[in-house]
């Protein structure tokens, strides 16, 4: 039991700048197996640069993020830092799910080939087998008629629950979701809510970047605020929510709920 | 089909009348007429020639040998800007500067030149001869037994490749940088990236100035006589013409073959943009839910279902 309280997502002093642009300043986060950790902020504050840090979508200009066991993008020698080959980011990658804001499921796919297509692709799995996983997996997500689908022939929110379903079906370790539900109609942001929640009961570890300040408190461990490239404020959601410490964070929280 | 009592009356509105359309429909037929009668009175036609010609034997295999041509020159210059297309985003700066320089030359000179060159290769490089302190390892004499055919291929192939090149550098371009991101997320390598994402993707946009180039080449073909490469159907029928001293029924005769061929491409090329546009254009198999099927069960034909 020891071993679930150890993190298994550690953000240690990560700064990142595009040129002179200096867009983290240094942020430290962990993420405990199990947990959600919720980050909020306004547009701008470098949460979603920090989420795509996480399985190097964006490079690392200053700081370490471990995940398991893994230097994100990095190898260790004698002190030194060097760079990973695209391979190995590769492997590190597919223990690290990622959900985006434009869904991006492969248009030419069905959405089980969309989710069957890493498993086989990647991890080399019997095709009967990711696809009997796959049914299970777009069932789940609500989605078990629409196997045979288009993604152009599916809503924005069925896009993003099938998104859901291929990113689990690498059975990764932690998932990210980089503003899930921004570019969904409202009346389609519930569904993909749902599922989200239902996987976090379901003990998967999570970091969602989201708008979602309900989200955040109905399943979330810990929220964090980002604003101009640092954390802001962090702890327990319902705490923040209720009674935040930041002047910061009050007054953007005044403009979300 | 019950309409009710009170179902609307409908306006039937007089529509507006287009008197120049049947105007211009006049005019034009008669222009055609008029044109088509000169196939009846003027006997420099020579439809007797056309007709004893069409199907002859170096006819016949002239356009087997264009068609060869045309196939042989494509599918290299297909293999070679894939390459080039994918050079060209390398993050090797070599690649990408190699590439450049690839497509800088063969569309900067004539393919005319060009056949021409590949056609004297054995008169530059007679010889390769590689050796190694004053011991001669490798000896080879270069010939050219396909009597200018594989000359004729490089010099089509490698000139379309530089155009090739361009098209699907813009076709990989056009895919969304989303797809590549999503399936980095998924661990997938480069390669996997490359041919199962965004290529497919990118045919999309590729295919159809492809098919294009496909039918300029079906054309550009003629040139080979540059070579000399003497068995298309251009070479062929020119020679027919010259001997007979007749030149308007071969050039019918050509014409002929190659808008038969060039219309059997179109019709491929419509095939392969319904494969590649699946998913995306109306190309999509058709999902159908449970009320449209029924409609269509007691309609025509046997619905076209996918799925469980």
């Amino acid at each position: 039991m020891t071993e679930d309280n150890k993190p298994l997502v550690r953000i240690e002093g990560l700064h990142k700048y595009y040129g002179h642009h200096h867009v983290l300043k240094g942020i430290d986060m962990t993420v405990k197996k199990g947990e959600v950790a919720v980050v909020i902020g306004p547009s701008g504050s470098g949460k979603s640069t920090m989420l795509r840090c996480v399985n190097l979508m964006e490079t690392i200009s200053a700081g370490r993020i471990h995940v398991g066991d893994a230097l994100i993008g990095h190898r260790e020698i004698n002190g030194k830092l060097h760079d990973l080959h695209t391979k190995e980011i590769a492997a590190q990658r597919r223990n690290i799910g990622m959900v985006f804001q434009k869904f991006n499921l492969f248009p030419h796919m069905t959405a089980l080939e969309n989710v069957i297509e890493a498993p086989v692709q990647v991890k080399g799995q019997n095709k009967n087998e990711a696809k009997n996983r796959a049914h299970e997996l777009l069932k789940m997500v609500g989605l078990g008629d629409k196997t045979q689908h288009y993604p152009s022939q599916l809503s924005g929110g069925q896009q993003q629950r099938v998104a859901i379903a291929r990113a689990l079906a690498m059975e990764p370790e932690v998932m990210l979701f980089d503003e899930p539900t921004s570019a969904l109609d409202p009346e389609l942001v519930g569904d993909v809510l749902n599922v989200m929640k239902d996987l976090a009961r379901s003990g998967m570890t999570m970091i969602v970047v989201t708008h979602e300040i309900g989200f955040a408190r109905e399943v979330g461990d810990t929220l964090t605020f980002m604003d101009g490239g640092v954390v802001v404020e962090s702890g327990d959601p319902r705490a923040i929510i209720a009674d935040p410490q930041h002047a910061r964070t009050r007054e953007f929280l005044s403009r979300v709920l | 089909m019950n309409l009710k009592d009170d179902a609307p009356v409908l306006n039937h509105s007089v529509p507006v009348r287009h008197p120049w359309r049947w105007f211009s429909a006049a005019v034009i037929i008669l222009v055609v007429l008029v044109f088509a009668s000169t196939f009846f009175t003027n006997p420099k036609y020579g439809w007797d020639i056309v007709g004893k010609y069409m199907l002859d034997t170096r006819v016949v295999q002239g356009v087997g040998w264009t068609l060869f041509l045309t196939v042989t020159s494509m599918a290299l210059a297909i293999v070679l800007a894939i390459i080039l297309a994918i050079m060209r985003q390398s993050d090797n700066p070599v690649l990408r500067w190699t590439a450049w320089f690839w497509v800088w030359f063969f569309r900067g000179t004539p393919v005319y030149t060009q056949l021409i060159f590949w056609g004297l290769v054995t008169v530059l490089f007679p010889l390769i001869s590689v050796g190694f302190n004053g011991q001669e390892l490798i000896h080879i004499v270069v010939t050219d037994p396909t009597k200018g055919l594989v000359p004729a291929i490089l010099g089509l192939g490698l000139n379309e490749s530089a155009y090739l090149a361009e098209i699907f550098r813009a076709g990989l371009k056009s895919v969304d940088k989303g797809q590549n991101e999503a399936a980095q997320a998924l661990g997938m390598s480069n390669g996997k990236i490359m041919w199962r994402i965004i290529l497919p993707q990118a045919m999309r946009i590729i295919v159809p100035p492809t098919g294009n180039e496909t039918i300029g080449m079906l054309k550009t073909t003629s040139l080979v006589l540059a070579v000399p490469y003497t068995l298309d159907l251009t070479f062929v029928t020119n020679a027919l013409a010259n001997r007979l001293y007749t030149p308007i029924p071969f050039l019918i005769i050509a014409a002929f073959w190659y808008l038969l061929v060039t219309s059997i491409l179109m019709v491929g090329q419509f095939y392969i943009e319904k494969h590649y546009g699946k998913g995306v254009d109306g190309g999509a198999p058709q999902v159908m839910n449970p009320d449209a099927l029924k409609a269509q069960m007691a309609g025509l034909g046997a619905p076209k279902m996918s799925g469980q």
